[in-house]
């Protein structure tokens, strides 16, 4: 009785399966798996939408857990792709990048603050503490409100990196997380100085935010220098691979890299690297 | 006859009384399975650190292995009693005056405004705060992003809470001490005083709990407002970070230690919570017995 319930089971089984296959020989139901940073999941997971809506036959998975998980999932096999939010070191030879947008960091003030520029050492003494008065920088007798960012995000880690600080070091009268809460804080605060994703502080300047963005190392926050690399407080979005890739492999990265997806990248508020 | 009858209301008494049992054991096991959760989840952080290092240091730096949280607990009791004690003269002050002074109609709008209030979302508030209330303290005295920013915009959500409850404690005395009190001549103040109030004591200080523990648990808000440096405050024009919002701040980036921290600042949270729901019920217990 249970054996041969078994096995019309698996005689059912079997007709299914036989079906599918037939279904699927046309189209092939293929996985593409991306692991990594949290910055670039976001994003990704938006690319990976259009992607499986032009490819209906290729499901991609994205999942964040940090750069250097992307990095290990690449190279013991788990992940296909990995999303890392920094250029490879020289130890890391052994894996490629694709570069599919730049992160950048720019520094703003209230747009009332009569200040134009900042030298290095300027804002490295007011992030420190040494400076706390406008008026030693040649602004107006204003007590400096220092705007930081919480410990974890991207732009923490960019604007601690170029300026070589320890957050510990930083002296800040005000934590914040999101950028517009960043933006909102200084546009708040005439004596405010911080520091947020340039994307989004272009959009806000050009709409009318009370912020201005300095220049930074007497270059001006353009998309022009941040294509060309000039721009000092900015890295790149990179998607990795081995040496070897899959044929989906190379279509995804090679997508994500084109200009189908530049208003996806735009409304991230990070740069294309190809203008 | 009668026997069959009360044979099944027994019956019946006892399905009730074990499906009630079965409910409120399952709301208990809910809180203790969310400790038990906060717990093993911020276990990790202990290995490497002390309580007493969280009590006692008020470094957060989680990404260099800083875990104190001395700072955190202060501001999260200080705003939520900051607020409560803002709140509570208004809140109190109104259900007065719609109980006892103000004409029906006045008093039927009062109370859908208030009602209004106590629906705002508090991220509204936080959004106001932080484009209004913080910029104009920042001209006065920077950075705006304060102590007293949090508590003024916590007082302003917690209001509502606090004059409904107290209109309903002060509803549900019964007519007669009003009549007593008209019968001995004595006014509304007296009345109110030391009549009204004094009775209604218990539902008053219910509502002042429920109000003290939104207090403690609100984010957005706080987090909008409040500056969120993580330091001892040393006036009330000093930024501070809730437990709350240094949970809300840092934990969609934070991973291994750093996470684990995070959970323990949550239960750090549930046992400030805990405490002053009990020191509230010792402080009911006490005021009754008087």
């Amino acid at each position: 009785m249970m054996s041969r319930f078994q096995k019309r089971v698996g005689f059912s089984f079997t007709t299914v399966a036989l079906l599918f296959f037939n279904a699927a020989a046309t189209a092939a139901p293929l996985k593409l798996v991306l692991t990594g940073s949290s910055t670039m999941a976001p994003l990704v997971s938006e690319i990976a939408k259009r992607f499986e809506a032009k490819n209906p036959d290729i499901r991609v998975d994205v999942q964040s857990g940090g750069s250097s998980r992307g990095m290990s999932d690449v190279r013991s096999g788990m992940a296909d792709i990995g999303m890392v939010s920094r250029g490879l070191k020289a130890e890391e030879g052994d894996l490629v990048p694709h570069t599919i947008a730049i992160d950048v960091v720019g520094m703003i003030i209230h747009k009332k603050n009569p200040v134009v520029a900042l030298t290095h050492q300027q804002i490295l003494d007011i992030f420190t503490g040494k400076i706390t008065n406008w008026k030693a920088v040649g602004g107006e007798d204003r007590k400096i409100t220092v705007v930081n960012k919480a410990e974890g995000r991207s732009t923490l880690e960019i604007f601690l990196s170029y300026f070589k600080l320890n957050n510990r070091d930083i002296r800040a009268q005000v934590v914040v997380g999101e950028n517009q809460q960043g933006i909102k804080s200084v546009a708040g605060n005439l004596g405010a100085i911080g520091y947020v994703s340039l994307g989004a502080a272009e959009f806000e300047e050009k709409n009318g935010t009370a912020i201005r963005l300095l220049p930074l190392s007497s270059l001006p926050a353009s998309a022009e220098n941040v294509r060309s690399g000039k721009f000092p407080m900015a890295r790149p979005l990179n998607l990795i691979t081995k040496g070897t890739n899959s044929d989906v492999g190379r279509r995804f990265i090679q997508y994500s890299q084109s200009s189908e997806v530049r208003d996806l990248v735009q409304a991230q508020f990070l740069f294309s690297p190809q203008p | 006859m009668f026997k069959l009858s009360s044979f099944f209301r027994l019956n019946l008494d006892l399905f009730w009384g074990r499906l009630f049992g079965i409910l409120t054991a399952v709301v208990a096991c809910l809180v203790g399975l969310i400790l038990f959760f906060l717990v093993r989840e911020s276990l990790p952080v202990f290995h490497e650190l002390s309580w007493k290092d969280v009590f006692s240091k008020s470094e957060w730096y989680p990404m260099s292995g800083h875990f104190g949280m001395a700072g955190m607990v202060f501001a999260t009791v200080a705003v939520a009693w900051g607020a409560l004690l803002a709140a509570t003269p208004f809140g109190i002050g109104c259900a007065v005056f719609m109980v006892f002074l103000a004409p029906r109609s006045l008093m039927i709008a009062m109370k859908m405004i208030l009602a209004i209030g106590a629906g705002i979302p508090s991220v509204v508030f936080g959004l106001w705060g932080l484009t209004v209330l913080v910029p104009w303290i920042a001209e006065h005295q920077p950075p705006g992003a304060s102590l007293l920013a949090s508590i003024f915009i916590l007082g302003l959500m917690i209001l509502p809470t606090v004059a409904l409850t107290s209109y309903s404690a002060l509803l549900s005395l019964p007519s007669s001490l009003r009549q007593a009190s008209l019968a001995l001549g004595i006014g509304i103040k007296g009345h109110v005083l030391s009549v009204a109030l004094p009775a209604a004591k218990n539902g008053l200080v219910a509502g002042m709990i429920l109000a003290l523990a939104r207090a403690a648990g609100e984010t957005m808000a706080v987090l909008m407002v409040s500056g969120n440096i993580a330091a001892f405050p040393s006036s009330i024009f000093d930024p501070v970070r809730t437990l709350t919002a240094n949970i809300a701040l840092e934990m969609s980036y934070a991973t291994g230690q750093h996470r684990a921290a995070l959970f323990a600042s949550g239960l750090l949270l549930a046992i400030c919570v805990l405490v002053m729901v009990v020191f509230a019920h010792f402080f009911q217990r006490h005021r009754i017995h008087e």
